[in-house]
């Protein structure tokens, strides 16, 4: 940070609240400590329809019951133009796990009894909740998430194909997938009745205080001022807390049903899978013309997705394909298909995580059809300037991540040829892939600074969903106040605090830090560098904390060691190595622990991750940890993220850009490419299942 | 979850007397797996009786060269009990492959035989199933079919049993020791299971109020070379996919007993009977193991998304035997 000096910055400094988390005093939001009802809901079990009828008496009448919530009695909510949150306002039923009834009762046993015991009589239409390729239903959106166009083009990539003297024509497939944070989607609200029109207090698991605040008032006819959201401890997000969901809604309907008197609710992990968000399957084909030397002509990704009925989610998987290679002819679509299943949402690095593993993998599909080094296409490709908008890039150090990280893992001197090694029972192999997000700061948050007995207060409605922001905000506030880190104290995730954006993009500390930079100046520029007691200042993000004229991204490489077993296919992945390029590291502990947690996440998805929706029944199938399989502690082994040095003074005042997704982006790729390193066997439809692998010289 | 009483058994014999005169009563053990279907509403039972006090938690060697394992030993224990490990390291290994260590500490013997099935449609009372809900249909036949068993299943119910230590215990050829309203008996663990046939309601043989009191493990010297492979589709903390239980004596270059019992293919752990004939008095080579383990699956019914299973039993088969085999050569 120039005119800063140097100190906290860079520091492995550990989590602020960590003793407090393990040694379990952190408060999440359904321990509150407040005598409460408990709110538990009613599911649709059919994916399309309406209700019917629905009989409260055997609830009501059950032990504790204070209150059945129905589309026929609940309040009429004063905004419906996001479906999502257009709870019990209506009888039609839009996917299977949909809110139909919500029961509110003493303990939260009797909650759920009294939901057992609600009877819905539904009727069920004809559905279809599985997205098979050349959906009829497909159509192109108007826009997709965080991006303007469905497609672009650029040049004449089907003539460059016909003229390409290699073509590669490809088709992947990643299938549907949940978030499964430790924590649940979980609140603790109270409404109470009184002057200037009563008001919401909520505590809730969440990415973004002030963006539930906005919706729930919205939602509920309110004034923002009328409501207050506090969230201080987040069990993950991953991006399904980046916004309310309809458990936030029903819980804030149930509270109105019982003014005075707080309730919780909390999701069950079953609950889950249809409530909060997440990833579309994607069927994704990629047509590659390249000549001879491996240089590229045309680029084509064409992507297929679906979205709910109830609302639009348009998954942006084939933007990295804009920008990651040089070809001057290229292409990207996104159709959607609206089909009676839950609504996707945000899921670590939407986009960029499907997307790069069709991409990553067409790439190495290609090396092996030209005999070509995967790193060295790579390079034969390496742009000079974004080729989507021309424009310079900020710090674009791919070739580096790619080069250094093959001399750290030990590259050299492999055999490119597939099946090449057996060790005993297994064959091994390696991978690589590269990795890429784009940088954003999002504007909107803003910073109050207060100076009291030598104690530097940083307030902003922030959220740390475990990532360490409210360290991390220390730290750059202690280096922007030049004093030492034990002299500020950081308040974060509370609507009683000034505005801050959602902790989603990876851009929580760029965009909140930025104004923790800006509040800083600010302070010293009005009071000084001995300021009074409560002397006191307050700035936002400014609008150019990016370079304007730069096309800014962090960029990585993942470079993966994959056993598969001769006899029975499984995959082991004994090492994992990623090195990165996300501009100055403000926190190595953190940094390396959302990199890493990011490259875990990419493994799950590469060997296990895969929701299954029941075609008849139109239902989650394995909605639960022990058949929706996420990585276990077995399955991971040495991960290790490191990172290029250096600042990126472009992308922020603090010179770094996120590290919270990128971990994720490329690392199923590279698993792929390293099993098929080791057997031959290309497996272009996640997950990588022993079944995939049963090929060969045995059955 | 249907609120319940709860009542702690002071003895076998009343614990029996309780449950036997109430169909309303359940035995809970280390609730592993009942606990969850209270939630899930898959059991509402009006009446827990736990017996973790009522019956033997202690391993012992009998007279006889067997050994008897109390039903309330808890899963972790026997994989770590000498005796064991030294005899019976297929056990040891079935067990330690099961669930998480967390489950492995509270779960028993008895309760680990008598746990149920893990099909998803079984566990989710949104949907069809003729286990929990007699006559309602089978979701899984023409749903998700991965986990599905491929032998022993019929029309009503194809849901594989999900233990690891009942294989083991079935390729040993252990005795139950069950404890009814008309005294004690025995019976062999494939004896205690049946298949679903017209009735998949009906997972064993045992009647309301039979309370599992032990299992003896036979005096089986030649089984110290034996192995249990557990193929999921992650490294721990998974169901299998296929599970392999094996014991090999091999002379002069051939089979002269095999023990070999199979998880994760059928409604129960699965004695392979045929292979095992098929082995006695043949080469001990990799194909007669993997063509004897073709001939158990001659019958085998697979379905739209579990045909893998087969050459996968059929590879691990062969893996696993091949392995007993070189260890014995050695």
């Amino acid at each position: 940070m120039s005119g800063v000096e140097q100190g906290a910055l860079g520091r492995p400094d550990e989590r602020v609240e960590g003793w407090d988390k393990v040694a379990g005093r952190a408060r999440y939001a359904y321990e509150q400590p407040v005598p409460a009802l408990y709110v538990h809901p009613v599911l649709s079990t059919v994916a399309r329809g309406r209700v019917l009828a629905v009989d409260t008496g055997p609830a009501r009448a059950s032990a504790g019951v204070e209150a059945v919530l129905t589309h026929e009695n609940a309040e009429r909510l004063a905004d419906t133009s996001d479906a999502e949150f257009a709870v019990l306002q209506g009888p039609h039923i839009g996917f299977c796990g949909q809110i139909v009834a919500a029961v509110v009762a003493r303990t939260p046993e009797e909650a759920r009894r009294g939901a057992d015991l609600v009877q819905v009589r539904e009727y069920a239409e004809e559905h279809d909740v599985v997205l098979g390729p050349g959906h009829p239903r497909l159509y192109c959106p108007d826009e997709l998430n965080a991006y303007p166009e469905a497609d672009t083009r650029q040049g004449d990539p089907a003539a460059a194909l016909e003229r390409a003297p290699v073509v590669l024509d490809r088709t992947y497939r990643t299938p549907m997938e949940h978030n499964n944070p430790m924590e649940p989607h979980a609140c603790t609200v109270l409404w109470e009745e009184g002057t200037g029109g009563g008001s919401l207090t909520v505590y809730d698991s969440t990415q973004g205080v002030h963006p539930v605040r906005e919706s729930l008032a919205q939602v509920l006819g309110l004034h923002a001022e009328q409501v207050r959201v506090v969230s201080e401890h987040v069990g993950g997000g991953f991006g399904s807390k980046g916004s309310p969901h309809a458990h936030n809604v029903v819980a804030a309907l149930a509270a109105r049903a019982v003014p005075g008197r707080w309730v919780k609710l909390a999701l069950t992990r079953q609950q889950m899978f249809t409530l909060v968000g997440h990833r579309t399957p994607t069927i994704q084909r990629v047509r590659l013309g390249a000549a001879r030397d491996g240089v590229l002509s045309a680029v084509v990704h064409d992507v297929e997705e679906h979205t709910s009925t109830v609302k639009e989610f348009a998954e942006q998987s084939a933007v990295c394909t804009r920008m990651m290679y040089a070809a001057p002819h290229r292409r990207t679509t996104h159709r959607l298909a609206a089909l009676d299943v839950p609504i996707p949402f945000w899921m670590r690095a939407p986009g960029e995580t499907p997307g790069m593993f069709a991409l990553e993998s067409a790439l190495d599909e290609l090396a092996c059809e030209l005999a070509m080094d995967p790193i060295v296409l790579r390079e034969r490709n390496e742009p000079d300037l974004d080729p989507e908008t021309g424009a310079p890039w900020s710090d674009r150090r791919l070739v580096q991540c790619l080069h250094e990280g093959a001399r750290r893992f030990g590259w050299a001197g492999r055999d490119g040829r597939a099946r090449s090694r057996r060790e005993g029972e297994w064959w091994v192999g390696t991978g690589v892939a590269s990795a890429v997000y784009p940088h954003f700061v999002n504007p909107g948050s803003e910073v109050e600074i207060v100076h009291g007995q030598g104690v530097y207060t940083v307030s902003i409605g922030a959220a740390d969903i475990g990532t360490g922001a409210r360290t991390v905000l220390g730290q750059i506030a202690a280096d922007a106040l030049s004093v030492p880190a034990e002299r500020v104290r950081v308040r974060i995730g509370d609507t009683a605090l000034p505005p801050a954006t959602v902790a989603g993009g990876s851009a929580g500390t760029s965009s909140w830090g930025s104004a923790v930079v800006a509040a800083a100046r600010a302070l010293r520029e009005e009071h000084g560098s001995e300021p009074g007691e409560g002397a006191r200042a307050r700035a936002g993000t400014p609008e150019d904390a990016v370079a304007p004229g730069y096309s800014v991204y962090s960029f990585g490489a993942h470079f993966v060691e994959a056993r598969v077993h001769a006899d029975t296919g499984e995959v082991r992945v004994p090492r994992m190595y990623g090195l990165f390029s996300v501009g100055r590291v403000l926190n190595p502990r953190l940094a390396r622990s959302q990199l890493v947690g990011g490259m875990v996440m990419g493994l799950s998805m590469a060997l296990h991750e895969h929701t299954v929706m029941d075609a008849r029944l139109g239902h989650v199938v394995n909605h639960d940890l022990a058949q929706y399989h996420v990585a276990a502690h077995a399955d991971v082994q040495q991960v290790e993220a490191e990172w290029l040095e250096g600042a990126d003074v472009r992308a922020t005042p603090m010179g770094s850009r996120g590290v919270g997704e990128i971990g994720i982006v490329g690392a199923a790729a590279a698993v792929a490419n390293a099993a098929h390193h080791a057997t031959g066997v290309r497996v272009r439809n996640l997950p990588l299942t022993p079944d995939r692998f049963l090929v060969g010289p045995r059955e | 979850m249907k609120p319940f009483r709860y009542t702690r058994a002071r003895d076998a014999a009343s614990a029996v007397a309780t449950v036997a005169a109430d169909p309303g009563a359940r035995f809970l053990a280390g609730g592993t797996n009942l606990v969850d279907h209270l939630k899930l509403g898959v059991a509402e039972p009006d009446h827990l009786v736990d017996v973790r006090g009522a019956v033997d938690g202690s391993v012992t060697e009998l007279a006889d060269g067997r050994v008897r394992v109390g039903a309330a030993v808890a899963n972790s224990d026997l994989a770590a009990h000498p005796l064991v490990r030294a005899r019976y390291p297929v056990l040891s290994a079935a067990l330690s492959s099961g669930a998480s260590g967390q489950l492995r500490n509270a779960a028993t013997t008895g309760g680990n035989l008598l746990q149920r099935t893990r099909c998803p449609y079984f566990q989710n009372t949104a949907t069809p199933c003729n286990k929990r809900d007699p006559g309602s249909g089978c979701g899984a036949l023409h749903g998700h079919g991965r986990d599905n068993a491929v032998l022993g299943t019929s029309e009503r119910c194809v849901a594989t049993h999900p233990s690891d230590m009942a294989v083991a215990l079935a390729a040993l050829g252990a005795e139950v020791r069950l404890l009814t309203g008309e005294g004690e008996r025995g019976v062999p663990v494939s004896g205690l299971y049946r298949l679903p046939g017209d009735r998949p309601e009906q997972d064993t043989v045992l009647e309301q109020g039979d309370l599992i009191t032990a299992v003896d493990l036979p005096a089986l010297p030649w089984v110290r070379r034996s192995a249990y492979r557990k193929v999921r589709e992650r490294a721990s903390y998974a169901f299998a996919l296929v599970s392999v239980a094996a014991a090999l004596r091999i002379e002069e270059g051939r089979v002269v007993r095999v023990r070999l019992a199979l998880g994760g293919v059928a409604p129960m752990p699965w004695r392979a009977h045929h292979a095992e004939e098929a082995l006695v008095g043949r080469p001990a080579t990799e194909e007669v193991f993997r063509e004897a383990a073709r001939s158990e699956f001659a019958q085998a019914r697979p379905g739209r998304d579990n045909a893998f299973k087969v050459p996968l039993a059929v590879n691990t088969v062969g893996a696993v035997l091949r392995s007993l085999a070189q260890e014995e050569g050695a």
